[in-house]
This record gives C-alpha cells, structure tokens and sequence, in this order.
C-alpha cells in the first residue's frame, strides 16, 4: 500500500506538481480579496496547466526537436507549439485583467476587494 | 475567379474579420465615425459568407477546408455541416444586427472610443465565427480565448460597476478556459490528436478509460461556465446589466448561444450519445440542473426592478431550456433546443436592444419607470411586445414552437417532471414581462404624447429581429426538416 | 513616468546594450525557420530592448522615436502582413497559407521558408507593438 503511494508519486510526479500548483493559483483566485494577488492566482493557475501540456510532451531519451543528423528520438513538439500559443494567450488576459485594475483603481482608489464592493453599495 | 473563390469561403470568413479588426485603428486615424460603418460592412460580408455556407452545407453535407493544404488530422481543418453552418447564420446575424444598431446607441453610452470598441467588436464577431467553423478542439481554444478577450474589454466599457463586472467575468472566464485546454489536454493525451473527426473515430475505443471521463468532466465545466449554465452563472447578471446595451444585446444573442453550440458539438459529434448512454449518465444530473436554472433565473427575473437585469437573469432561464433540450437526448428535444438557440438569440438581441433604446431616449433604467411608454415609442415597445410573447411561447412565435419541442421531448422520455417544470416556468416567464406590460401598456402616461421614436438604424434592428421571432414560428417546420438532416447521423434510431 | 536623471553607468550601459538586444531580436525573428526562435520570441526580444530604453530614459523619450501612433500601425501592419500572405496562397491557387504555392523561389520547399519566414515578420512586428502599446499605457498616467 505504501509502496504503491511511492510508486505513484515517484512515477507520475508531473501530474502531482501541476495539480498543487493549479490548487494554490485557485486559492489565489478565491482566497485573497487584492485584485492583483487574484491575478497572480489566476496566472499561476495557467502556468500550472501549462506545465502539464509539456510534461506530456516527453519522451523518454527524447532531444529538443531540432533535426540532427542520426536516428534520434525526439520529444513531442506539438505540446510545445500549443502551449507557445497558450502563453501568448495567459499574457494578453494578464495585460486585460492588470489594465482593469488599474481603472478599477482610478475609479474606486482601492485594489481591495471587499473595500470596492462596499463602495458600491454605498452608491 | 468566382468559382475558385466559393472554395475558399470557411477562410475567408474569419480572415476578413481579422482583417477588418486590424484595418479598424487605421481606419479610426482617418475618420472616427467611418469606424461603425466599417464594422456594420464586415458583419455584413460575414453575414453573406454564412448564408452561402449553410446553403452548400445542405447540398453537399459536410464541407472541409484544410489550412496551408494540410490534410487533416494533422493539419487545421475547418470543417462545416448543418449543424454549425445554421450557428454561423444565427450567430452573424446578430452581428450584423448590432452592428447597425450599435452605431447611435454606443456612440451615446460609450462616447469618443468608437476605433477601440469597433475593433474589439469584429474581433469578438470574428472569434465567435471561428469557434463554430473551426474543426480543431486547439484552434476552438484560441478561438474561444480571443472572443472572451475581446468581450472583458467591452463589457468593461460600461458605467462604473461594469469593471468589477467585467473583472470577475474575466476571473470565471479564465478559469473555464483553463478547465477546456486541460480537458483538451488529457483528450490529446489518450488519442494523440485533435480534430473532432478524428477523435469522434478514436474515442470509442477507450470509451472505458478514466482519463477520458476527466477530460469530459472538466470541458464539460469549462463549457458550463462559459454559456452560464445555473449554478456556474454568477458573471452573467452583472456583465449585462452593466455592460453598454448593444454589447449586452450581443453577448445574450450570440455568446453563450456559442458555448452551447460547442457543448452540443462535444457531446453529439466528438464523444458520440453511444458514450453517454452506456458509460456515464450526466444527462440526469445536466436535466435536473438545467430544470432548476430555469426556475432559478424566472424568479429571480420577477424580483428585478434594472430592466437589463430582468432580461439577464431571464437569459438564466432560457439557457436552462437549451440545456435540457440536450440533455433528454431524443429528436423532438434537440430539435427544439437548435429551434430555440435561434429563437432565444432573436428574442433577447430585440429585447435587449429595447431596453437600449429606452437608455437612449429616455435614460430609462428601471421598470418602475416605464409608465405609459407604450404611448411615447410605440414602435419600439410593439416590438418589446413581440419578443416578450415569443419568450413566453405564445403561439405563433418561435419561441412557442421550440418551447413545444422540447416538451414533445420531455413527454417523449417520460419525464414528466420536466413537463411540469417547463410549463410552470412559462408561467413564471409571464409573471414577469407582465410586470413590464402593465407599465408600458397600461400605466398611467406621464410622457407628453406623441414623444420621439429613437433613431431608424437603431429601430430597423429592433423590428427586424422582432418579426423575425414572429415569422419564425411559421419557418419552424423547414428548419426542423434542416435539423433532421443532421440529426439522423447522431441520434442512433434515426429520426 | 519621472524624467530623473539616471547614473552614469546605467545609461552607458543601455546605450550600449540596446543594439544589441535589437540585433539580436531581428537575429530571432529571421532564424525561426532554420532554428529555435520565431515571431512570438523575436517580438518580445525587440520590445525588451524598447522597454529598456525607456526604462533608462524616459516615456518621452522613447515616444519620440516610437510614438504610440506608430505602434498601433505597426501592430495592425503585422497582422494585415499574416493575413495578406494567407490571401496570396489563394490568389495563387493554393489553400490559406499554403506557402508552397506562392512563386517566391523556384521550388516549394524554398517558397515555403520564405512563405513561412514573411509571416514571421508580421508575428514579430505585432508581437513586439502589442508588448510596447502594453508598456505605454500601464507606465502613462492619466489618459
């Protein structure tokens, strides 16, 4: 039973870091009432998943795919263009979401999230 | 050259958006206001381009377009049946629709940002567009990612509370995309691809496997939160009710309407009903979901006094119809439910578009305010009218039709519960537009007589949507025939 | 952002490095097809030498030689460059983006690269407008 619990944390230990990762960004996410500590949450969320997509990629005894001359193995390359696109992706909500702060900054002079929500009740 | 062009229209679809989206700034530095024109051009080209696709959808059956001559699985493929095809047709003409209505009624919510809005506008049109051409469950990410983008952006143009609207949009929008490109992560996992032709072939093999029914369970969430399916609905109220109306008019005709297009696809097309019949019955806990969202979202209607509100919460509800409709699984119920995506889109753009015009002639927010309108803009509140009777499904509105459906649907299963839900909640649907005719038709006039109608582009919209929802009912029929066409391959049995 | 005047050895240094940090932005952005790199890197790369040079010297100096204008240009440039390439393999018969059709070089492959590499460059272009147009308006104050 417990060689079991060792075997699957040593075998498939990608899985077990991306999910306490994605685990702490949710956190982030519901947890704090600072609107940029929520987004920090929400960009460790994505890198979480982010790291999943490459860890999948692996192959064992695989190289960076860049064609060499001699039979090689090579990792999966495709994760890797998806995710490429995925970060382009997490970076423009990140700008978005930063870019609201801001205005919601200017509007209400606070990034807290319960101190904003009072003051629009008090509207 | 015309010939050769008709092959190459499931591109040029989404290409003239990307184009029109990025030719928008330059064309802001020369003349701000030929930017709403502009936008109204190419929805208006897109419009053209989905018809001709639904039309050859339904001579041919299933056209596929390969990006860079890449043959698919391992290129991107677009791929166009009837089913997505009739999407596209829903989908822009809404677009276009508010398109021209946007023109006056943005350019007094939203002043002196027409070159930002209308960029982010075709861009949001373009996303949604590619969503439902595309054949490729990555590229429907980015697709997906670019429209939510453009529509935090737009949602926060609004008054004050549209920011922290449009904030916690973006967080609950974030995280369903998250769940969807982990969900698609663990499909490619297992079968190594990811065109939808190409999984629908592979999944059945390892319709056992647990990986799969993770990469199900989280696009299934992802997809819920996107199309504000009850309990995952939360962002919605306040993106509409703060959001500028032509906005809100777009989002509740064609974005959550997209979801639901992208759950359907998911669950017909790429697992198969084969799936969900033999190996995990979520239809059960989806129907008895989407039956309390119903009742949840007329409820909560009744209670609103912002008209904005009211109609969001009543989008609530009739998202719940959608779903159910999907969920019972027979013919009758999903023909009604792709009835009453189209229904729904026609009704809520035109309601919505009313209540923009009440903010634009009146600064009208609330429906305690609405006493005697029905005297001042009598136009625009007939078509309120229409759209209010399609909701409650007062023959011979479309709404009455797709509503008919499903419940055909739901007697069909045996459900007698959903029966019983549906017809109450039409009821509830009643209570609360009755709320607004009482006012309108039969409150006491404060308004001198004869006031002015808003403007003709924003009124022509409004009507055409209306009669639309009204001739609808009547087009019920051929539609349906068009859905069998379609549905004959997914549902096992046939029609 | 505060026009203070920076050290000495700061500005030197920026002086020094910017060239190269854009040389080696265009290095990436040509080499995406032959090697590790591509528009997305590139961009990024060539905008990070722009960031720190206003970083160093100031919003308004950095907006002398890259007014906002011009990078909202640019960045619908880039795309409209995607898209027209994506066009040309259409006009020439081919699928969108089907490079090898576009008659660049004499045989497919080649066409191919070049197809591929034109497309790049609009990536690039974008990519580093967009970071740019980003940086100006979380650094600008006010409207």
């Amino acid at each position: 039973m417990v060689l079991d619990i060792i075997d699957v944390i040593l075998t498939k230990y990608n899985y077990i870091i991306y999910i306490s990762l994605m685990t702490l960004g949710f956190y982030g996410m519901i947890g704090k009432s600072n609107l940029i500590k929520k987004l920090i949450g929400m960009s460790v969320f994505q890198y979480a998943i982010f790291l999943f997509y490459i860890s999948i990629a692996d192959v064992e005894g695989g190289i960076a795919p860049i064609l060499v001359e001699g039979e090689v193995t090579y990792t999966n390359p495709l994760p890797h263009v998806l995710i490429l696109t995925a970060i382009v992706v997490a970076v423009s909500t990140l700008a978005v979401g930063l870019s609201l702060v801001i205005r919601i900054y200017r509007e209400f002079g606070s990034v807290d999230e319960n101190k904003i929500l009072m003051r629009l009740k008090d509207d | 050259m015309i010939e050769e062009l008709s092959n190459h229209l499931p591109i040029l679809l989404i290409v003239s958006g990307l184009i029109g989206a990025f030719l928008t700034p330059l064309i802001g530095l020369i003349r701000k206001e030929l930017c709403s024109f502009w936008a109204s051009f190419i929805t208006l080209i897109q419009f053209f381009i989905s018809i001709i696709l639904f039309y050859q959808a339904i001579q041919v059956g299933r056209i596929s377009y390969w990006l860079g001559g890449w043959e698919p699985p391992w290129g991107i493929e677009y791929a166009i049946d009837i089913l997505n095809s009739f999407i596209l047709v829903v989908v822009s003409t809404i677009c276009l629709s508010v398109a021209i209505y946007g023109r006056k009624s943005l350019l007094k919510e939203v002043p002196e940002k027409e070159v930002q809005l209308y960029t982010l506008y075709i861009l949001l049109c373009t996303g949604m567009l590619g969503i439902i051409i595309t054949g490729d469950v990555f590229n429907l990410y980015v697709f997906l990612e670019i429209s939510s983008l453009a529509a935090y952006a737009l949602v926060a143009v609004g008054d004050r509370n549209s920011l922290v609207a449009s904030f916690n949009y973006m967080i609950m929008g974030t995280v369903s995309a998250c769940f969807i490109l982990l969900g698609i992560g663990y499909l490619y996992l297992m079968t190594g691809t990811l065109n939808m032709a190409d999984l629908s072939r592979l999944l059945p093999p390892l319709y056992g496997r647990p990986a799969i029914l993770i990469g199900l369970a989280l696009l299934i969430v992802g997809l819920s939160i996107k199309t504000a399916l009850f309990p995952l609905h939360t962002w919605l109220p306040d993106a509409y009710t703060h959001s500028p109306s032509a906005i809100s008019a777009l989002l509740s005709g064609t974005f959550t309407k997209v979801g639901i297009y992208v759950l359907i696809r998911l669950i017909y097309s790429i697992f198969g009903l084969e799936y969900f019949l033999r190996n995990v019955d979520i239809f059960v806990f989806i129907s008895w979901v989407a039956s309390a969202g119903i009742i949840f979202g007329a409820i909560m209607a009744i209670a609103q006094d912002d008209f904005k509100r009211m109609l969001a919460y009543s989008s609530i509800s009739q998202i719940g119809y959608i779903a159910l409709g999907i969920s019972l699984a027979n013919n009758f119920a999903l023909a009604g439910s792709l009835l009453h995506i189209f229904g729904h889109s026609l009704m809520k753009t035109g309601l919505f578009m009313v209540a923009g015009a009440l903010i634009y002639s009146k600064g009208i927010k609330r429906v305690s305010q609405l006493e005697g309108m029905g005297n001042v803009m009598p136009l625009t509140m007939a078509a309120f009218l229409i759209g209010a009777l399609s909701m409650i499904g007062i023959p011979p509105t479309i709404g009455f039709a797709s509503k008919y459906l499903i419940l055909l649907g739901a007697v069909e299963s045996g459900e007698w519960v959903f029966v019983v839900v549906i017809l109450f909640s039409s009821l509830l649907t009643a209570v609360y537009f009755w709320k607004v005719f009482e006012k309108v038709f039969f409150g006491e006039n404060k308004w001198k007589k004869g006031g002015k109608e808003i403007p003709l582009s924003m009124l022509l919209p409004t009507m055409a949507l209306a009669i639309l929802s009204l001739l609808g009912g009547f087009f019920a029929p051929v539609l349906i025939k068009v859905f069998e066409l379609w549905m004959s391959g997914v549902i096992p049995g046939g029609v | 952002m505060k026009e203070t005047r920076r050290g000495i050895i700061l500005r030197t240094n920026a002086k020094f490095m910017v060239p190269f940090i854009l040389l080696w932005g265009l290095y990436v952005l040509t080499h995406g097809t032959s090697g590790p790199g591509g528009g997305f890197q590139a961009g990024v790369v060539l905008a990070a030498g722009f960031i720190l040079y206003a970083v160093v010297f100031g919003l308004q100096e950095t907006q002398k030689i890259f007014p906002f204008r011009a990078v909202l240009v640019i960045a619908s440039l880039g795309v409209s460059i995607y898209a027209w390439i994506g066009v040309f393999a259409i006009i020439f018969g081919g699928n969108f983006l089907e490079y090898g059709k576009i008659p660049l070089a004499h045989d497919i492959a080649e066409s191919s690269k070049l197809g591929i590499e034109m497309v790049e460059i609009g990536i690039g272009l974008t990519v580093m407008a967009i970071m740019l147009s980003i940086f100006y308006t979380f650094v600008q104050r006010g409207d």
